[in-house]
């Protein structure tokens, strides 16, 4: 396969960046599509061109390093995949692909097509966890039974790999399904709730001071989510919020 | 220098506690005046960083991705052991201790393996009270599954995604320290230096990845958590940053390695596709649960397989080989990895395999949906029920156990597993092999402590599947808290390590005049080829199998690339910007060091033991022959000469004590 790709070439956070275009052949359908830029940019030293940014690691779909907005799709086509299970045979051969990084003010450009996401460790520094310090005496993991229904929720919420399609996709590049997934997996279990108020408190207004905007429930963030966290956790979030801003001593 | 394991005296079971008992502490002012550096987040890192800030020590951790969340512990998908015996199957710590030596044939050291059992219900508690959402049943209690090499159900889970859960556990514990300013957290920062001084090690030089500068951190003791070498064979289940260069620098700075040669190829990946393929992905474990592995019986149904005029669901069930059951009745498809990897390699080698490669075994779960299926139905009070009605009913509980694993696989290769059977092929996974360790955890350098799987010392030959995030956790949480406080006890006075030290300075020049030759080359090959390249001397020479020949060989390709590799390879751009070519050179150098010592030490060790198949040392029917008399220790190698081919052997000798050494059988 043959394709055309358009890529957001950015030489640091403060250039102006552009847009380049490179072509690429004997592209196979079973690659993915980072090994399809890895070929790209093994041709890109030979010619002597600087090889394109990007953030990847694990190429398994959990680590959630990879970001990119493809085709104007957070991680490109398909529903349920990171940029690193996407593979070419989603393409037909001879398209041009439009590559660009997630953008957001609240994740700035690092270079081409890695953006800056620390804001995310900033929102779970500030009421993520359960303050819990490690000891081996604590109570037996079976001295609380938690109901399957509320552990398999408090599950679903916690497999969010923090990748950020949420924010790129949103119109207002908001951060809540993001910051709603630790929310509702901690309100959802017994051990979360000592901290509930706090928690959601403090995480919001993190959430606020990073420059994320706000939500006005398009639900694009559920649609693009590559591990299918559902807008639920949003409602939840939002009566853990207003319950906490009443009750907060 | 003579090597003492430092193994408490006692009885087995009392030695961990004797020995905690007898630390000297470290006051909490005093715990203020200590620094601490952790390198790497996974869950050896998190865990060590976090309990060791929350004892009141001044932390530094590191990592080079972009948040700690995603090192690859994350990627851990069937579960984690632990001796809870919730089941009332007949667990006990001893149980866990016995399976895991016998598990690693008879080659780790016995005082570790046991302290791994003893505190590895501690870990489920600790998990449980930070909102690890683990899996329960109806009544509300954890819900465990089996795992190779063990008869009973002891591993706790989260879907197929337990190590992510488990990491973001570690991940919230390290997130709450920092926004505590307990520790200080270097995100997109690579280990490329150890500082010794005085024979101790007091520091590293990292380079901020994004900005390209170096840095000197200085530190009374430092952490290694970085993980295994699997890439080093290019091709791997590790994640594409996984490398070994920190446990590299620290070799070359005097930590022998241990068992290098010592590595898992994990028998369910899925087959290789493509010559750009970049890494392989894994497919849980825990689905030889419900899995059936087979290769058709007859050579021709498998050719016809292979040529595409046959389906694998057209092949009558007497006229499948369930190899795993036939050889191994006792155990059946839930052998030890390196006995399923090793059977999966003797039926392709044979010609039996089944995807256009020929190296691709059968993973089936017909069965398994019509076992459950029907059990659902009864459940339910259909009476009885159609085969399509019990084939749903099926799928469904298989979906509720592997759905995401089955979603993957489907992902990756466009096959719908509940449909047709799975195909997998053996690919690398995991190192027991790493730093030479002391029970404290301590390597060689005196302040260097090794971690997780860092570290060579729990798993033997072969590690027992979810087992990783034990001992990742273990370390972690449990031992390195104690173990490094004991030898901080005699830094209370020593004050702030200085980074103007010229051991800094030295150590910095070092790091930066390499990086510049790299740049400077006049080449004009991509550092991927010569990866690539020697992914593929070390896949055939030193993986499933090895022999003397193959390893000679091996040894003088690995030396003639590397001399390739300086004379050719292109490095772009510049040192002071982001520039992950360079970033690459910098481990693939180190690859093609370890690859070499790697290489020696499967020369050395004159015996085939769990993942380590000598093929001149093995039975009549192909099984693995140990030669305890002989070989029944740790091959220590010191680094000497500037040149991994000269690396000095060190032994530790193995006492066994409390297990008897017999020929592992899973017949």
């Amino acid at each position: 396969m043959k394709f055309t790709l358009n890529v957001w070439r950015q030489n640091g956070p403060k250039d102006k960046g552009h847009m380049a275009t490179y072509q690429v052949e004997d592209i196979t359908s079973d690659m993915s599509f980072l090994e399809m830029i890895d070929v790209l940019n093994e041709q890109l030293i030979s010619q002597g061109i600087d090889p394109v940014v990007f953030d990847h690691d694990c190429r398994e779909g959990i680590c959630g390093m990879c970001s990119m907005f493809i085709n104007g799709e957070a991680h490109g086509p398909g529903r349920g995949v990171t940029t690193c299970q996407l593979h070419m045979r989603e393409f037909s051969d001879g398209d041009t692909i439009t590559i660009e990084p997630f953008r957001a003010k609240a994740f700035p450009v690092i270079k081409d097509l890695m953006v800056d996401r620390s804001a995310f460790d900033r929102i779970i520094q500030a009421g993520g966890y359960v303050s819990v310090n490690t000891s081996g005496n604590l109570p037996d993991a079976n001295a609380t039974p938690i109901e399957k229904a509320d552990a398999d929720a408090a599950f679903d919420a916690a497999t969010c790999i923090g990748c950020g399609a949420c924010v790129a996709t949103c119109k207002n590049a908001s951060a809540m399904l993001f910051t709603s997934a630790k929310v509702s997996q901690f309100a959802l279990l017994p051990q979360g709730q000592v901290e509930a108020a706090d928690r959601v408190l403090n995480m919001v207004k993190q959430m606020d001071l990073e420059g994320f905007g706000n939500c006005t429930n398009t639900g694009a963030c559920e649609v693009e989510c590559p591990k299918g966290i559902s807008i639920e956790n949003i409602a939840r979030m939002n009566r853990e919020f207003l319950s906490a801003s009443l009750t907060s001593k | 220098m003579s090597l003492n394991a430092h193994i408490p005296e006692g009885a087995l079971a009392d030695k961990w506690t004797t020995h905690k008992a007898k630390i000297p502490l470290v006051s909490p002012a005093n715990k203020r005046r200590i620094d601490v550096i952790v390198v790497g987040t996974g869950l050896a890192g998190a865990s060590a960083a976090a309990s060791l800030a929350e004892l009141g020590y001044n932390v530094k951790a590191f990592c080079f991705q972009d948040s700690p969340r995603r090192a690859h512990s994350i990627a851990a998908q069937g579960g984690i052991n632990a001796a809870k015996n919730y089941q009332n199957d007949g667990d006990s710590t001893f149980r866990l201790f016995y399976d895991t030596v016998k598990g690693g044939d008879y080659r780790s050291r016995e005082a570790n393996v046991y302290r791994l059992a003893e505190v590895s219900a501690s870990i489920i508690d600790q998990c449980v009270a930070q909102g690890v959402p683990f899996a329960r049943d109806y009544g509300g209690l954890l819900d465990n599954r089996s795992f190779g090499g063990v008869q009973v159900s002891r591993t706790f889970y989260a879907k197929g995604q337990t190590g992510q859960q488990l990491l973001l556990g570690a991940y919230s514990a390290l997130s709450r320290q920092v926004a505590k300013g307990r520790v200080k957290m270097y995100a997109r920062h690579e280990m490329v230096e150890l500082v010794v001084v005085d024979g101790k090690a007091r520091g590293i030089i990292a380079r901020d990845l994004v900005s390209g500068e170096l840095e000197r951190h200085s530190a009374h003791a430092v952490l290694l958590c970085t993980g295994g070498y699997g890439n080093v064979f290019y091709l791997s289940t590790n994640a594409m940053g996984s490398n070994v260069t920190a446990a590299w620098k620290a070799h070359r700075k005097g930590a022998y390695m241990a068992n290098p040669c010592f590595t898992q190829i994990h028998p369910t990946c899925i087959p290789v596709s493509g010559h750009s393929q970049s890494k392989l992905t894994l497919m849980s474990e825990s689905l030889r649960n419900d899995g059936r592995i087979w290769v058709p019986a007859k050579k021709e149904d498998a050719e016809a397989i292979r040529a595409g005029k046959l389906k694998p669901t057209e092949i009558a069930e007497a006229d499948r080989d369930y190899y795993l059951e036939r050889r191994y009745p006792a155990f059946g498809n839930l052998v030890p990895r390196d006995v399923a990897s090793r059977a999966a390699k003797e039926r392709c080698d044979a010609g039996f395999g089944v995807n256009k490669t020929g190296e691709a075994v059968y993973l089936d779960f017909a069965s398994a949906i019509e076992r459950y299926g029907l059990e659902q139905a009864n459940i339910k009070g259909i009476h009885n029920p159609s085969a399509a009605q019990i084939k749903e009913l099926g799928e469904k509980v298989v979906e509720s156990k592997y759905g995401n694993l089955f979603q993957m696989y489907e992902k990756i290769t466009a096959q719908n597993p509940y449909k047709t059977p799975m195909m997998i092929y053996p690919a690398v996974h995991y190192t027991m092999g790493g730093i030479w360790v002391d029970y404290n955890l301590m390597t060689t350098v005196p302040g260097l402590f090794a971690l997780g799987e860092a570290n060579f010392s729990d798993h033997g030959a072969n590690r027992l599947g979810a087992s990783a995030l034990m001992q990742g956790l273990a370390d972690g949480y449990f031992v390195a808290p104690y173990t490094v406080g004991t030898y901080l006890a005699d830094d209370i006075r020593t004050g702030t390590i200085s980074t103007d030290l010229p051991e800094f300075a030295e150590a910095e020049q070092t790091a930066r005049t390499r990086m510049e030759s790299f740049l400077n080359n006049p080449g004009t090959t991509p550092v991927e080829v010569f990866h690539r390249e020697l992914g593929k001397i070390m896949w055939d020479q030193c993986g499933m199998a090895r022999n003397k020949e193959g390893l000679e060989k091996a040894i003088q390709d690995i030396r003639a690339l590397r001399e390739r590799f300086y004379k050719d390879v292109k490095v772009p751009g510049t040192m002071n910007e982001m520039n992950p070519e360079l970033d690459k050179a910098g481990r693939v150098a180190d690859f093609l060091e370890l690859g070499e010592l790697m290489c020696i030490d499967a020369l050395n060790r004159e015996e085939s033991c769990g993942g380590h198949f000598r093929e001149e040392y093995q039975s009549e029917e192909g099984e693995a022959v140990r030669r305890d008399d002989e070989f029944a220790y740790v091959a220590a190698w010191e680094f000497a000469d500037q040149d991994p081919g000269k690396a000095k052997l060190h032994k530790e000798q193995l006492v066994f004590e409390n297990v008897k050494l017999i020929t592992r059988s899973y017949k």
